[in-house]
Parts: C-alpha cells; sequence; structure tokens
C-alpha cells in the first residue's frame, strides 16, 4: 500500500516511480498537458473580457462588448469553469476513489467547451461576415479591436479544446488498461 | 488472518463485478442499447431533414406609388447561415452514423472494435453538440436580435421559417442527449469488461 504525500501536491506522487518507462513519460506528459489546459482556459477568458471597443458614427457611438451575446457570455462563463476545475485537478492524488468522477468530469467539460467554442465561432462568423439576407451588417471594419480580442480567445478556446481532448482520451486509455490494483 | 479478511473482501468483490458485467452483457443491455440508437437515429434524421427544407418566402409592401402597392418577397431559407448549414452537414453525417452502427452492430464483438465504436461514438457526440450549438446561437439572435449591432430580429416576419428551425433544434438537442447517455453505457460496459478479463 503506497502512502500519498500530504495536500498540496501534484499528480506526481509515490506511484509514478513504480511505473515502466513508458507509462511515466506518458504520466509526465499529461501533467504538462493539464498545465496547458490551465493556461489556455484563463487566456481564454481574460482575452475575451477584455475585449471592450467603441466607434462613433455620424455622432453615434457603437460600442461593441462580449457582455452584449449571449453566445460570448456563454463561452467565457464555459472558459472560466473549466479554468477552476483545472485547478482543482492538479491537486487530486492520482490513485484514490476521485480519480474515477475525475474522469467523468473531463468528459463533461470537454463537451461543454467544444459547445461553447461552436456558439462563439457561430457569432464571429456572423460578426466578420454579416448576413446580407437578414440585412445584419458586419461589424468588424468598424470595431476591429473587439474583433482582434474575439479571434485570440477563440484561438485559446481551441487550444483548450484540443488539450481536453487529448486529456479525455489518456483517460480512457487508464479506464480500459488500469496501472494500478 | 489479514490475508484470509482481504482475500474474502476480493472474492465478494469479483462475485459483485461480474454480477454487474453479466447484467451488463446480458440481452437486456444489447437491447437497451439498440433502442438508444434508434431513438438517436431517429432525432438526428428528424433535425436534419427538418431544417435542410426549412425555407420561407414572404411578400411585403415596400411603397406604394400612387395607389399601386409596390410589392418585394424576401426569403429566408436554412442556405444563408453557414451554421445552419454545418447543423444539417453534422446532423446528416450522425444518423448515417447511427444507421451504419445499428446494421452492423451483431458483426462487432470483437474488444478492439468495441473501443473503435466507442470512440466513433464520442466524435459523433461532440460534431452534434457543436451542430446544435452554434444553430442555437443563431437562433437566439433570429428571435431577439442585438440592438447594439442594429441586427434586428427577423422571427418576427418569418414565422414559420422560426418554427421550423425551432423544432429542428429541439430534435438535434433530444438526439445529443440521446448520444450521451449511449456514450455513459458503453463506458461503463467497457470499464466493468476491462475489470473483469484483469480480475
Amino acid at each position: 500500500m503506497e502512502t500519498v504525500l500530504p495536500l498540496p501536491t501534484l499528480q506526481i506522487s509515490t506511484a509514478t516511480y513504480n511505473l515502466t518507462g513508458m507509462a511515466k513519460v506518458l504520466r509526465v506528459f499529461f501533467l504538462l498537458l493539464r498545465l496547458l489546459a490551465v493556461a489556455a482556459t484563463l487566456c481564454a477568458v481574460v482575452i475575451m473580457a477584455t475585449s471592450h471597443d467603441s466607434t462613433t458614427v455620424f455622432g453615434i457611438t457603437l460600442e461593441a462588448k462580449f457582455q452584449h451575446t449571449p453566445a460570448l457570455v456563454f463561452f467565457v462563463v464555459a472558459n472560466g469553469i473549466a479554468f477552476i476545475y483545472s485547478l482543482i485537478v492538479l491537486f487530486v492524488p492520482s490513485t484514490s476513489l476521485l480519480s474515477r468522477s475525475i474522469i467523468v468530469f473531463d468528459v463533461i467539460l470537454a463537451m461543454l467547451l467544444t459547445a461553447a467554442i461552436a456558439a462563439a465561432g457561430a457569432m464571429a462568423q456572423l460578426g466578420k461576415k454579416g448576413n446580407s439576407h437578414a440585412g445584419w451588417f458586419p461589424i468588424c471594419d468598424r470595431v476591429p479591436n473587439f474583433c482582434d480580442h474575439v479571434m485570440g480567445a477563440m484561438i485559446c478556446g481551441c487550444v483548450a479544446v484540443i488539450t481536453f481532448l487529448l486529456i479525455v482520451l489518456y483517460d480512457i486509455h487508464q479506464v480500459l488498461s488500469p496501472k494500478f490494483p | 488472518m489479514a490475508d484470509k479478511a482481504m482475500a474474502d473482501e476480493n472474492g465478494k468483490q469479483t462475485e459483485r463485478e461480474t454480477t454487474l458485467s453479466r447484467l451488463l452483457k446480458s440481452k437486456m443491455a444489447a437491447q437497451l442499447l439498440i433502442s438508444l440508437r434508434l431513438a438517436a437515429l431517429v432525432a438526428t434524421s428528424t433535425a436534419a431533414g427538418l431544417m435542410a427544407f426549412n425555407k420561407e418566402t414572404i411578400t411585403v409592401t415596400v411603397a406604394v406609388v400612387g395607389t399601386k402597392p409596390i410589392l418585394q418577397s424576401f426569403t429566408a431559407a436554412f442556405q444563408q447561415t453557414p451554421a445552419f448549414v454545418y447543423f444539417v452537414i453534422v446532423n446528416a453525417i450522425a444518423s448515417l452514423y447511427n444507421l451504419l452502427a445499428m446494421l452492423l452492430g451483431p458483426y462487432l464483438k470483437n474488444r478492439g472494435r468495441d473501443v473503435l465504436v466507442h470512440l466513433s461514438d464520442m466524435a459523433v457526440f461532440a460534431l452534434v453538440a457543436t451542430g446544435a450549438a452554434a444553430a442555437a446561437s443563431m437562433a437566439e439572435l433570429g428571435k431577439n436580435g442585438n440592438k447594439y449591432a442594429r441586427w434586428n430580429p427577423i422571427c418576427d416576419r418569418f414565422e414559420a421559417f422560426c418554427i421550423r428551425g425551432g423544432v429542428a433544434l429541439v430534435a438535434a438537442f433530444i438526439g445529443a442527449v440521446l448520444l450521451l447517455v449511449m456514450n455513459a453505457f458503453t463506458a461503463i460496459s467497457l470499464m466493468c469488461k476491462s475489470v473483469a478479463s484483469n480480475n
């Protein structure tokens, strides 16, 4: 029975030293991937939350904020939840009962992030190209700073989604061939 | 003494696990999976078909010259919005995949093929979720508009278009939930099989 190091401890617990070389490499790689997920979700939240631009057209001020669009608000909230979850998960010992439910939460949050980036992508495409059939004109030529911020946040969101998907694949691999009895 | 106690516990655990895995390998579980797949097939094909035939033309009086009104017709179709095009494509892919999985189900009993089916299930679920999310954000915009960007809502003029799109969206969400339940089911059965085979 291995001893569990006291909290706070990262997932490199004493159990890592019992693994073979390849499994240890994979373990370290996926720990780094979780750190990348933390960074990517934080970047997405911060960049989208600081997107604010205004322009004056014929005396009317046109202001663009992410709060005006529910899809972008959903994007910020989903990435915020994923950020907090990724931070918490870094401190969970990897062989406890909690690690089984972490797999479930990983899948749920990966799905949440994909839905968020899909919704934000639809809004971003509309803001860039508009929809001439509905009389909706593009806004990116008037508020370029806002559009740049949204694009940056979506790139971070894409990286976060891919990272979460890789983490989910690793979780499935761990479930199907468990290394710990 | 401690060894015997641990052996007993292991024995009981193995018994409980084989009961669960026996339940999951039973006919009822297979029938449940097939019916879930059929329901998901119906839901996603409904969503794809309904959105694909979503088109509405209205004629509006734009000006009155003297006593003669000048009419102009406006069309709302799903092809005008890339999000709806993606929605149709993704739901078509999902329904074809479900049909294929249902037809080939009895022939895929290998452990490796089970894992492959589960991974494709997850991929298809992710596709349907993104399609539904993008279409939902466009539908919300069409219904409420965005006054800050001077984008007026269109649902007050194109009522049938909006209603059909809404029903297609609901069907896609139901399909996504069914796919999620199916995913969880296959994941748990794969886990139980792997635990049983390792013991």
